[in-house]
């Protein structure tokens, strides 16, 4: 693990990644109680460039709104629906595919087809039309983003628990008595938590794209501003005032680019095998 | 190779059926009485002509036998009738499909192409400033989000280069026919396939890069080059070869995704396909169009794991010789 460290503390990519990640949570936290503007209040004349206005620093939108309110709350609405929906999903993925890889046979069977199935379909198609049947509130933004991201999970951990299972070690609890529950969740599930952590971490920053584009699509929650609604909103008048589609795409581009850097350090580091073949 | 194809043609009608299925019960969890529903987006709310709705479309019957009718229906076509746009759904889809699989078969060869060729460039360069530049842009677009860059491609090539059209699938008005009206689709079709497919592009780059690394480190390449082979020849007939696999693999699981983006690019740049359809109905809240769309594109998915099903057969001499 204290190799581990080093490993992604050398990586230039991760620690970028990590720096950009810590000043957007830093705004998500602080942002609203020291810049407590209503993203949704209309504070001057629309469409004033950013820099132009005092007490504006990025200017207002097609309805006079703070572009920097937005932003900053925006900032929330992406970290907090990439996390929660992720742990949804790896609470969803994560038992498929420890019952799957474990047990093997019918339930293995029937558990992968299952996950196949979800893999297969279109799975942005299918948020779009959960979200347009179930009304699009965060609850189910988050609920919809992780029915369509746990698949990977469940196949990822299925694979780990398969080549963990006929270990030595995982032998001897069996033979100590011990029952599947004990050994899946104290012997198996904790020599996978390496790749789960990588997995995780990328698929935060998918779900952070995702909601960013149902949010474009006019599924957002209608109560949270976010960065995909405001491109959204700004979509129309592209032509005339750009600025507002460019600066929330900088905002997702850049935290969706943190979290994959981070991710990728992370497999270096944790993943040994690989590690040693990168060295 | 028949009966493999056979068997996959089985698995993708299972499929489709289970779509069918999740379909029905999504309809039913939809809010509102369907009939009155579709009453009321026909502008009628009297008691009598929501019952006859009720026995026309089997509401009236039990839940069993309105599921088995909407599947029969499914295999002749029927996905419904849209009140909104005041057409069946299927022809809804049948008439925009065309456009969507121009474009997303295009984004998929573009980023298929544009990948393989990016990674192999950048895994003969590893460590250099080639391999750096292109797995740093690679990167980049892995984290763009699609509508956004789309956005942005409109903006710059469209609107302030004037070099490409921005909007639409050809120059309406123009009237053009043959070959003509071909090269007028195709300088509409730039931006949307190469925006849709760039997301791609970086997946495959990143895969066939990491795939060429690790199959150049296998022993029989090693033989290859002790038998004297241009590294050229290793490269291409050797390494490439055994190192597309993956990346096929991750082309049909990634399928799903380009079908989904669809729907932002066409939104975008207003392209005439399904995924515009499906935009449009998201407005208007048309059930049975999205439901429609959803399961023309699983359907579009399947497609396309066929064929990367039949190139990993052309590409891995394994399997061949195995049936």
């Amino acid at each position: 693990m204290k190799k581990g460290f080093a490993r992604f503390a050398r990586n230039r990519g991760a620690l970028i990644g990590l720096v950009i990640l810590t000043l957007v949570i830093v705004i998500a936290a602080l942002g609203p109680p020291l810049y407590p503007q209503d993203p949704w209040r209309m504070v001057q004349r629309p469409f004033l460039p950013p820099f132009t206005a005092p007490g504006l620093p990025l200017g207002t939108d097609a309805l006079g709104r703070d572009v920097l309110a937005g932003l900053i709350h925006g900032a929330r609405v992406s970290l907090m629906v990439g996390l929660v929906s992720t742990v949804v999903a790896l609470l969803i993925g994560v038992p498929v595919g420890a019952l799957a890889g474990y047990f093997g046979g019918w339930v293995d069977d029937a558990l992968m087809r299952f996950t196949e199935f979800f893999q297969t379909i279109p799975s942005f198609a299918l948020a779009i039309v959960l979200l347009a049947i179930f009304q699009p509130s965060l609850f189910f933004i988050i609920l919809s983003i992780a029915i369509v991201s746990w698949p990977p999970v469940a196949r990822l951990v299925r694979g780990e628990v398969l080549s963990l299972r006929s270990r030595e070690y995982v032998e001897a609890a069996v033979l100590s008595g011990q029952n599947s529950r004990q050994i899946i969740t104290r012997q198996v599930l904790p020599n996978a938590v390496s790749s789960i952590i990588v997995l995780a971490s990328l698929m935060v920053a998918t779900a952070i794209l995702l909601e960013s584009s149902l949010a474009f699509l006019g599924l957002g929650d209608p109560n949270v501003m976010s960065w995909g609604y405001m491109i959204g909103a700004a979509r129309t008048v592209l032509r005339t005032a750009w600025w507002l589609t460019f600066i929330p795409g900088v905002a997702i581009l850049l935290s969706v680019l943190a979290l994959n850097l981070i991710g990728e350090g992370l497999n270096d580091a944790l993943n040994p095998r690989l590690a040693r073949r990168g060295e | 190779m028949i009966r493999f194809i056979l068997a996959r043609l089985l698995k993708a009608a299972v499929i489709l059926m289970a779509i069918l299925v999740l379909n029905f019960f999504l309809i039913h969890a939809a809010p509102g009485d369907p009939a009155a529903v579709m009453a009321g987006e026909a502008g009628a709310t009297d008691e009598q002509f929501i019952a006859d709705l009720r026995a026309r479309f089997g509401l009236d019957q039990p839940l069993s036998t309105q599921l088995w009718l909407y599947i029969k229906g499914a295999a002749q076509l029927d996905l419904g009738y849209s009140y909104r746009q005041n057409m069946p759904v299927a022809q809804l889809i049948l008439d925009r499909l065309p456009a969507t699989l121009l474009l997303t078969l295009t984004a998929f060869v573009i980023s298929i192409v544009l990948g393989v060729v990016a990674g192999v460039l950048a895994a003969s360069r590893q460590g250099g400033w080639g391999d750096t530049l292109i797995s740093a842009v690679a990167m980049i677009f892995y984290a763009t989000p699609l509508f956004w860059i789309a956005l942005m491609a409109s903006l710059l090539f469209s609107v302030v280069l004037g070099w490409l059209p921005g909007f639409g699938y050809e120059t309406i008005g123009a009237n053009y026919t043959g070959l003509v009206r071909g090269l007028d689709i195709a300088r509409h079709l730039i931006l949307p396939a190469t925006t849709l497919g760039l997301f791609f592009t970086a997946i495959y780059m990143r895969m066939t890069r990491a795939s060429m690394l690790e199959v150049s480190r296998l022993d029989f390449v090693k033989t290859a080059r002790a038998k004297g082979l241009r590294p050229g020849v290793i490269q291409r007939r050797h390494i490439l070869r055994n190192a597309l696999l993956p990346v096929i693999t991750l082309a049909g699981l990634q399928a799903g995704q380009i079908v989904g983006g669809a729907v932002l690019t066409e939104t975008v740049f207003a392209w005439p396909g399904i995924g515009r359809l499906m935009f449009d109905a998201i407005n208007q809240r048309d059930y049975n169009v999205l439901l429609g769309v959803f399961f023309v594109s699983a359907a579009m998915v399947l497609l396309f794991n066929l064929i990367t099903d039949i190139l990993y057969v052309v590409v891995d001499p394994r399997i061949r010789i195995r049936s």
